[in-house]
């Protein structure tokens, strides 16, 4: 679904010419629309507009444990989320993950797509493999890591024993643990991102290649000549895809690290969490909110910009 | 000139070996998973995961003693109701977008846009409150009603429909249909793949909902089963690995079998587009 | 120093023979077409050449060196696509310089020379900073073009270079790949499925048809000495009228009952087919008792008109040439003969007309 918004987007002018001939304005329009439109609009205010302007009214005040608004202190929540050297930290550690996770993504899901998109007997296989983790939940995905990274029975550790190295402590070291949780993330990621690029490489006309080849591109040329400029624009579709998934983690940040080992995972949205529903600091955990808010904007304004261009050459 | 032959079949095998390797590394997890569900946690607490004890205990286990069946039957029945009401709510707010004219629609649409951009994590504490107000906490509705729509769904659906032959619209003016008419007969039927693949995203995207459930459902009658597993695995003191992985293999190989037959018509859909 | 194809054949999946046991020469610098209709193999058999397809039997040389196994990089040569494989994210300039980088055996200054020179020699020279979505489709040829100029490869392979573009471009750039292939002297082996494009460009042309060679032979000897019925109605705008005849008293044979013609060569007995072009057919006006044909319709093409004839007896089909100010008009009668330039083919389709040299000779 998500190619074809890559490909698909009609530019706005067009449309707005096709309508023009096409669709008469009508009375009865109005009262269609107001049907059609109606209950999208209801639940999209309720659920998304609502409490968006809420989060960032109450992200202006005190709080009470009961999430009841006191005083009202302006963007000093703000200012002292910025001089905390807790949120610091947890910004710093999201940004981490967030590049970690998307540069892995991207590259392991080129690697793949790439092998995968050679013309040989049995790719088959290797596509509907290579594209299994699509299939994996969240739980499913933090149980099987769980116990691979579990220090006394899990299988890196049976690993280690067997091979006679030092058992790594996956999580209860901070670099490590940060490492447990962006290698699930990226496992998880892998197939979706995969599919997504295969299918730009397939769509390359293969006659670049064939004018290629007579012109004596060696492959690693090729691909780095032609591969990756005609995919440019999936590539980047993704990378925000990624970008944006991975600022919103939380279910395997929960179900792996819990934020720890002493806030070395502890990413936005698990922060998020647990200021409003483990301390009930509802003001807090709003302005983070609202700054969360910001970053996914951002990259989502990104996308959109993108969209409308199209391609990018 | 035979050089070029060797090297050929050479990078040939090279590659095959690549791949191989590859889809081992990647499949690993699955295979660990699923190989030590069939162990007594016994043997894989000691470590001998080459244990011949192969059993399905651990799935009895899982059934009988866990309410995972409650748990996948919730989610079973949340995922498909919320896909439904996706695609209903979805294709009429796109079918307005593109075929209706109407005062303000710009406007509406940006609004649609903006939406994409709100995250719904950083909503929770409002969203929460009004879910307690209204009275649905630790209920199916909880977890239906705030995603009966998606803004992401209209964006692609409109993507899609704007796409259909304005010649379809004329020919049905000209038939007499009205908007109901051409949006349930034509329009729906024109766009069946965006359709489908909205379907099987929005169906994915409840079924791994993690935190607004976590948040909004604390007994098993409404519990989905990503929280489920989560209870499961915390609940278990003595980590029982085997049942644990057991009930995430009872969760998986269903996906896993959508999947591979899915990827037949993905594959066949993709050899035709290959086509030169 | 040429192209040698020996016995060379293509299968795919043991029973599905593309071509099969095609044998020719094409000598360096000259323009060698290859043509025939849509699914006769004939851009299989380029691809072979160019080393991007595997060849199943047989043997390509080229310079006396045998290249089966030879990648398409070693061979030597360049290749135009039908759809002219531009790259849509590089300037016209880095889509010429594209091959010259990639070989990466050649200076920056010489690269800038090359492509420089030979966008001037397509005309490009302004537009070089365009993308291709920015050119239209004879320009687009042209930076095709222009990358075949700029590599030192002295055979350029091109796949239907003219199909995607209207008719009159067409004729545009058939002169202007003429002109270059004439300046630069390249051997140039070039496939399409118009025999106008053959006709006029070919200094030998290859005919393909059911996986076979049916005739190569320079553009004359192709029109005036078919191999076969086939290529005969390949060749000429309207085809060739292709009538069977039985033989008649003398060197009489006959078409039908008022159409006969006098032949000074043996026919079988039985069957056998002749071939008369629509310039040879002589029509006039006649009543009904002198007709043995009538005019079905006409075709007005400006300086000539096409006649569609149907004969009186056995409702054969004919079309012939007139020129442009003749009265005839449709359902005329009219007598239908034909000038002494006729070819004839036996039961199999294989020429049997004697040659004007063995005419001579005898």
């Amino acid at each position: 679904m998500l190619k074809t918004s890559t490909t698909d987007v009609v530019p706005e002018k067009k449309i707005k010419a096709k309508q023009r001939q096409g669709f008469k304005l009508n009375a009865k329009d109005k009262y269609f629309a107001s049907l059609f439109l109606g209950p999208s609009l209801l639940i999209l205010g309720l659920f998304v507009f609502y409490p968006m302007f809420k989060t960032l009214y109450i992200s202006m005040f005190l709080t009470n444990t009961l999430g009841k608004t006191t005083v009202y202190v302006g963007l000093e929540n703000y200012v002292k989320l910025m001089s905390s050297p807790d949120f610091i930290s947890s910004l710093w550690v999201t940004f981490v993950y967030v590049i970690a996770v998307t540069v892995l993504t991207i590259t392991l899901g080129l690697l793949l797509a790439n092998l995968a998109s050679q013309k040989l007997p049995g790719m088959g296989i290797f596509r509907t493999l290579y594209s299994v983790t699509m299939g994996v939940s969240v739980a499913v995905a933090a149980i099987f890591w769980l116990f691979i990274f579990n220090p006394s029975t899990g299988f890196f550790a049976l690993l280690s024993n067997w091979l006679n190295l030092p058992v790594v402590n996956w999580l209860t070291s901070p670099t490590n643990a940060m490492w447990a949780v962006i290698i699930t993330t990226v496992w998880m990621h892998l197939g979706f991102t995969f599919l997504i690029l295969l299918g730009a490489i397939e769509s390359v006309p293969s006659t670049l290649y064939e004018a290629a080849d007579v012109e004596g591109a060696s492959s690693r040329f090729q691909f780095f000549h032609i591969t990756i400029p005609m995919i440019s624009p999936t590539l980047f579709f993704v990378s925000t895809i990624t970008i944006i998934d991975a600022f919103k983690s939380f279910g395997l940040i929960d179900l792996i690290t819990k934020g720890g080992p002493t806030n070395a995972t502890n990413m936005l949205v698990y922060r998020i969490y647990k200021d409003a529903f483990y301390s009930g600091n509802y003001a807090k955990s709003s302005a983070e909110a609202i700054i969360l808010t910001v970053i996914i904007a951002f990259f989502t304004l990104l996308q959109f910009k993108f969209l409308e261009k199209k391609v990018n050459y | 000139m035979a050089s070029f032959d060797e090297k050929a079949v050479l990078k040939k095998v090279f590659n095959y070996i690549l791949l191989i390797a590859l889809a081992v590394v990647i499949l690993a997890p699955f295979f660990i998973g699923i190989w030590t569900s069939f162990l007594p946690t016994m043997d894989i607490a000691k470590g001998n995961l080459f244990s011949t004890n192969l059993s399905l205990d651990n799935y009895a286990a899982a059934f009988t003693k866990t309410p995972i069946l409650r748990y996948l039957l919730n989610t079973l029945v949340i995922s498909t109701i919320t896909m439904i009401a996706q695609l209903i709510f979805c294709s009429m707010s796109a079918y307005a977008f593109v075929f209706l004219k109407f005062k303000f629609r710009k406007t509406i649409f940006t609004l649609f846009l903006v939406t994409m951009m709100l995250p719904f994590e950083a909503e929770i504490i409002p969203n929460f409150a009004t879910v307690k107000q209204m009275g649905l906490l630790d209920n199916y509705a909880v977890l239906i009603i705030p995603f009966l729509t998606s803004a992401f769904g209209t964006f692609m659906l409109r993507q899609s429909f704007m796409q259909t032959p304005i010649e379809l619209k004329e020919a049905s003016d000209i038939e007499g249909l009205n908007h109901f008419q051409f949006y349930w007969n034509i329009v729906l039927s024109y766009n069946k793949i965006s359709m489908i693949t909205l379907g099987a995203y929005s169906f994915l995207g409840s079924w791994n909902q993690y935190l607004w459930p976590m948040l909004t459902t604390f007994s098993n009658n409404s519990r989905v089963i990503q929280n489920g597993l989560k209870q499961l695995q915390s609940e278990e003191t003595f980590n029982d690995w085997g049942m644990i992985q057991a009930s995430a293999a009872i969760i998986v190989i269903p996906t896993i079998i959508v999947l591979f037959i899915g990827q037949h018509y993905f594959k066949s859909g993709m050899n035709e587009g290959a086509v030169k | 120093m040429s192209t040698v194809l020996t016995n060379v054949s293509k299968r795919y999946d043991s029973d599905k023979t593309v071509l099969s046991d095609v044998s020719a020469e094409i000598q360096t610098g000259e323009f060698f077409v290859i043509v025939g209709p849509s699914g006769c193999g004939k851009s299989t058999l380029l691809r072979m050449i160019a080393g991007l397809t595997q060849i199943s039997d047989g043997e390509i040389s080229i310079n006396d060196k045998v290249v089966n196994d030879m990648a398409p990089k070693d061979r030597n040569l360049t290749m135009v696509f039908q759809s002219y494989a531009l790259f849509p994210f590089l300037s016209v300039w880095d889509n010429v310089a594209f091959g010259l980088k990639a070989r990466k055996n050649t200076s920056q200054s010489e690269i800038e020379e090359r492509v420089n020179d030979a966008l001037k020699m397509v005309n490009l020279e302004e537009l070089k900073d365009r993308k291709p979505r920015e050119l239209s489709g004879g320009q687009r040829q042209r930076v095709a073009l222009a990358r075949a100029v700029a590599s030192d490869a002295k055979i350029c392979l091109m796949d239907e270079p003219l199909s995607n573009l209207d008719a009159q471009l067409r004729i545009k750039m058939r002169q202007e790949i003429y002109a270059l292939q004439r300046k630069l002297g390249l051997t140039l082996i070039y496939v399409t499925h118009d025999q106008v494009e053959a006709m006029t460009m070919a200094d030998h042309i290859m005919v393909l048809h059911d996986s076979k060679v049916q005739q190569i032979g320079t553009p004359t000897e192709i029109y005036k000495h078919p191999a076969n019925e086939f290529v005969a109605s390949f060749f000429g705008v309207p085809p060739i009228n292709i009538l069977p005849a039985t033989k008649d008293t003398g060197n009489l044979i006959e078409v039908n009952n008022d159409f006969k013609m006098e032949v000074d060569q043996q026919v079988p007995n039985d069957h056998f087919q002749v071939g008369i072009r629509p310039n040879e057919l002589v029509i006039e006006a006649a009543d009904e008792l002198d007709a043995n044909a009538s005019i079905k319709t006409i075709e007005f093409l400006g300086d000539e008109k096409i006649v569609y004839i149907k004969m009186a007896h056995n409702n054969v089909e004919v079309a012939a040439i007139v020129a442009s100010d003749s009265e005839f008009k449709a359902y005329d009668t009219i007598k239908v003969t034909a000038k002494n330039n006729y070819l004839v083919f036996n039961s199999d389709g294989v020429n049997i007309t004697k040659s004007v040299e063995d005419v001579v000779n005898a």
